[in-house]
């Protein structure tokens, strides 16, 4: 009798498990809403108070894009103190997604959309332009690369530094996971890519090791005299090399006036109407105010 | 050396907590009606708790078959098992060079830890003198306890440039490498399990050994270490657990190229690694294949935690 209690409990508890399942299945459908009701809300405080707005604004997206976006919430909490600018980096791509799905009233990526990603309508703004920088040990004698160069070391052509004028080492090619917004332009750029079975496949050298952000490849590149890498603009600084490419220096100014060739849109992208939230940041990011910040680290549009 | 009077207080122990089942719940402990609801409402809390497992593992298998599978049909199982190019952003899926490189690395894993663990849990059990005891066995504990990101940044910052010197390769972000800390990773696992599994063997087979001439080195290989294999075994299976699932520290070392792994001193890449590294960033297709590189490791851990069942079972007939 005592056991029939513990089975029929058990199988209660079996069937709350099952009910969990139910809804762990649909997380797009169950992420959506959960963003926009604390929005409706907020609408309803904003038709009291008009001068100023209070509430969130989630964005979602480039780790490259980051930096700049949580600069520029930091002074956008000057102009807006209500409103919360809450920023997680994760990736470009799944920052496109968020803004298609809706689980981000922003998302930002560090690269041009793709065919496929067009065709969602998105708003593109481009708050800013980027430079990625191909860097290597600060020992390293080399400083000037072309780009016909570069792109056959990435893909395994090149693959002794003598063949550039370098010493007579095998060169340690580093690059970025799938799927970051880095290494998609990066790549994009510098024609790193095989057509295969009419899809564009990425024609990096096969054992070039995977570092998982733009801070792992700084690190790599530090510790190996004899590696390669590249990283956004932001990420450069003395402790490693930045070399030429085609001759023009890996600079802020040199990006700005189209000259160095490695260059990328950091876009924040939208979907349909904005909260009135999202729209005070986006107008503040694009304002004068604005592109100030984006030029302290980065390259202005305005 | 055992006398009766020993080996009677032995079973006596043994019998003690049948008796106190059968008086715990019984009546004949004169409680009121309260006492009983009281009695049974801990219970059924304790039940509860002890659901939470139960109930995480089976939600768990479900949602990640559930994410995983459909994917894996979509990409064809053969194909996506044996597949030997990864590369998402053409959509081509095979996770074999995973496959291969978590079997890789855990081998490598094994054979570095589970000698050294082994034959440390033999000295702690039979050789060592009390005082170095008590310095190696919380030393072997503590390791247990070193979060595993801060093994990887030690992997990157001494093994890695250790191999590159050593063994003149350019990256010594290899195979080996990730070998080297899974096999210190796993060494408490592997010790203290064995140790147990060690002084669990009843005394009298040692004096049985010992008596008959056999010396001790020649009675821990000869008699103590066959008596032990159960306990040996499990714990080189839960070692390989922990190699196999291993996600962190794996990939400050072993350069994650996703490729079939070519050399000792060559990048490898774990099924692990794959999930870690790519899931921030995928989405669709490449999202649900990454769950399916995690029902691939579930299938590996089940059987896993099936050969331990049965070889345990085995050897302990």
């Amino acid at each position: 009798m005592k056991r029939v209690k513990w089975i029929g409990l058990f199988l209660v508890l079996m069937m709350v498990a099952t009910a969990f399942v139910g809804c762990a299945q649909t997380p797009s459908k169950e992420e959506a809403p959960k963003t926009e009701i604390p929005q409706a809300g907020d609408q309803g405080t904003d038709t009291q108070k008009e001068d100023k707005l209070e509430g969130k604004v989630e964005i979602i997206g480039s780790t490259s894009v980051h930096p700049l976006a949580q600069d520029l919430a930091d002074a956008f909490a000057n102009v807006e103190p209500g409103i919360k600018v809450d920023i997680q980096a994760v990736g470009s791509t799944a920052g496109v997604v968020a803004a298609h799905e809706g689980t981000a009233n922003i998302g930002m990526a560090s690269r041009n959309l793709k065919p496929g990603e067009k065709e969602w309508g998105l708003t593109e703004h481009v708050i800013a332009k980027d430079g990625i920088a191909v860097v290597v040990h600060p020992d390293n004698k080399i400083d000037d690369l072309s780009k016909e160069d570069i792109s056959k070391i990435f893909k395994g052509e090149i693959k002794n530094w003598k063949d550039v004028g370098g010493v007579d080492k095998e060169i340690i090619v580093i690059s970025r996971e799938a799927g970051s917004g880095t290494r998609g332009a990066f790549e994009d750029i510098m024609d790193l890519e095989v057509k295969k079975d009419g899809k564009k496949m990425s024609a990096l050298k096969e054992d070039a090791l995977i570092a998982n952000g733009s801070g792992a490849v700084k690190a790599d590149v530090l510790k190996k005299e004899h590696a390669i890498g590249y990283v956004s603009l932001g990420y450069l600084d003395d402790s490693i090399k930045g070399v030429k490419v085609d001759g023009v220096e890996p600079t802020v100014e040199n990006v700005k006036a189209g000259k160095f060739p490695i260059a990328r849109p950091f876009l924040m992208l939208t979907k349909g109407e904005l909260t009135p939230q999202a729209k005070a940041y986006m107008d503040f990011v694009m304002s004068a105010d604005g592109q100030n910040i984006v030029s302290e680290k980065f390259i202005s549009v305005k | 050396m055992m006398n009766v009077d020993e080996v009677a207080t032995m079973v006596e122990v043994e019998e003690e907590p049948a008796k106190r089942k059968k008086i715990v719940p019984g009546k004949t402990v004169n409680s009121s009606k309260w006492r009983a609801i009281w009695e049974k409402i801990i219970e059924i809390f304790f039940f509860l708790c002890a659901s939470t497992a139960v109930i995480s593992v089976i939600v768990i298998t479900i949602y990640i078959f559930a994410q995983g599978t459909p994917a894996i049909l979509k990409i064809g199982p053969l194909k996506f098992v044996l597949g030997k190019l990864w590369r998402p952003e053409a959509e081509i899926f095979g996770v074999l060079p995973m496959i291969i490189g978590s079997i890789y690395a855990t081998l490598g894993a094994i054979i570095i830890g589970v000698p050294i663990g082994i034959f440390t849990a033999i000295f702690l059990s039979e050789l060592a003198p009390g005082w170095l005891i008590k310095i190696v066995r919380p030393a072997v504990e503590l390791l247990a306890g070193i979060p595993s990101v801060i093994y990887g940044f030690f992997g990157l910052v001494i093994i890695v440039p250790l191999i590159e010197d050593k063994l003149n390769v350019s990256a010594g972000n290899s195979l080996l490498a990730a070998s080297i800390i899974l096999g210190i990773m796993i060494l408490p696992t592997v010790v203290s399990i064995s140790e147990a599994a060690i002084r669990a063997v009843p005394q009298s087979y040692k004096e049985g050994s010992l008596a008959m001439g056999a010396s001790h080195i020649q009675t821990i290989f000869k008699v103590i270490l066959p008596a032990a294999r159960s306990g040996i075994l499990a714990a080189v299976v839960l070692g390989i657990g922990r190699a196999v699932g291993e996600t962190m520290a794996v990939i400050l070392v072993a350069g994650n190229a996703p490729m079939m792994p070519k050399a000792l001193t060559g990048p490898i890449r774990t099924l692990t690694a794959n999930i870690a590294i790519e899931m921030g960033y995928a989405y669709g297709l490449h999202r649900e294949a990454l769950f399916g590189s995690g029902v691939i490791l579930f299938i590996f851990i089940m059987m896993l935690n099936i050969i331990l069942n049965v070889s345990t079972y085995k050897a302990g007939e």
